[in-house]
């Protein structure tokens, strides 16, 4: 109940291979068992360019993991992996209230359009090939694309 | 003394200047404008998320400096989001701090 989810980004050294990300992997999932959190997905997103050097790495294997726990864990799993040197970089960010809020921006437009549609007597979702298309959408499109 | 009397004197300079152009404006504007809309309100992008680089890039030009709501039209509420996320990508080297 009053789990909070958390991502858990580390990159490790370029050279690192499947077998060592995946000890580490092991020892973070076992941190996070032994302090009661449950490891909801991991991601490899494996070798990136960094953005910037850190130490003398120009690049980094990144690996995602979505945690389910208490702070005290994530904590924890922070210490942790400040000491272990095979870490060149980590960050915990705590997601769940973000994604609550997207959650309901989401739903609330949804509904609100429907009831929109419905008070003007069309079916509550969108017909395919109805109104403007998309096409015509992008053409007098004069917002800022990126370029200043 | 004089750092003073210049700045005064710029300023009225400054001043003059404006309210040509606002003379100027006030006909006719000679300059075609775009209509600047928040990005995020337009395509209904709710999540302004940390690992979406692509979504990220556009919002830091070259020398890695956020830009600025003037200029991109970003409104409030999503500049601010848009902030917290190019901080915390910077914090795991997927954007820049500084480039030159």
């Amino acid at each position: 109940m009053s789990d909070r989810q958390y991502e858990l980004v580390y990159i490790l050294p370029p050279e690192t291979t499947e077998q060592q990300a995946g000890e580490l992997h092991e020892q973070v999932a076992a941190t996070v068992t032994r302090l009661h959190g449950v490891i909801e997905k991991t991601e490899n997103w494996g070798r990136r360019k960094l953005a910037y050097e850190i130490g003398h790495f120009k690049e980094g294997v990144y690996v995602l993991e979505v945690i389910n726990g208490s702070g005290e864990l994530m904590k924890e799993l922070d210490r942790r992996l400040k000491v272990i040197d095979q870490v060149v970089r980590h960050m915990v960010v705590r997601v769940d209230e973000e994604k609550k809020v997207v959650e309901r921006t989401r739903t609330k437009r949804q509904s609100e359009s429907e009831r929109r549609r419905v008070k003007r007597g069309l079916p509550p979702q969108r017909q395919p090939g109805e109104g403007r298309s998309s096409e015509t959408d992008e053409s007098d499109d004069d917002r800022f694309d990126g370029e200043v | 003394m004089p750092f003073g009397q210049g700045r005064s004197g710029g300023g009225r300079g400054r001043g003059s200047d404006k309210k040509d152009k606002d003379k100027q404006q006030g006909q006719r504007r000679p300059m075609f404008r775009r209509r600047k809309v928040c990005k995020f309100c337009a395509d209904k992008i709710d999540d302004i998320n940390y690992k979406d680089v692509k979504l990220l890039g556009p919002f830091v030009p070259e020398r890695g400096k956020i830009l600025p709501r003037r200029i991109s039209g970003t409104c409030a509420m999503h500049q601010r989001k848009l902030q917290i996320a190019i901080k915390r990508a910077r914090q795991i080297a997927l954007i820049p701090y500084v480039t030159d």
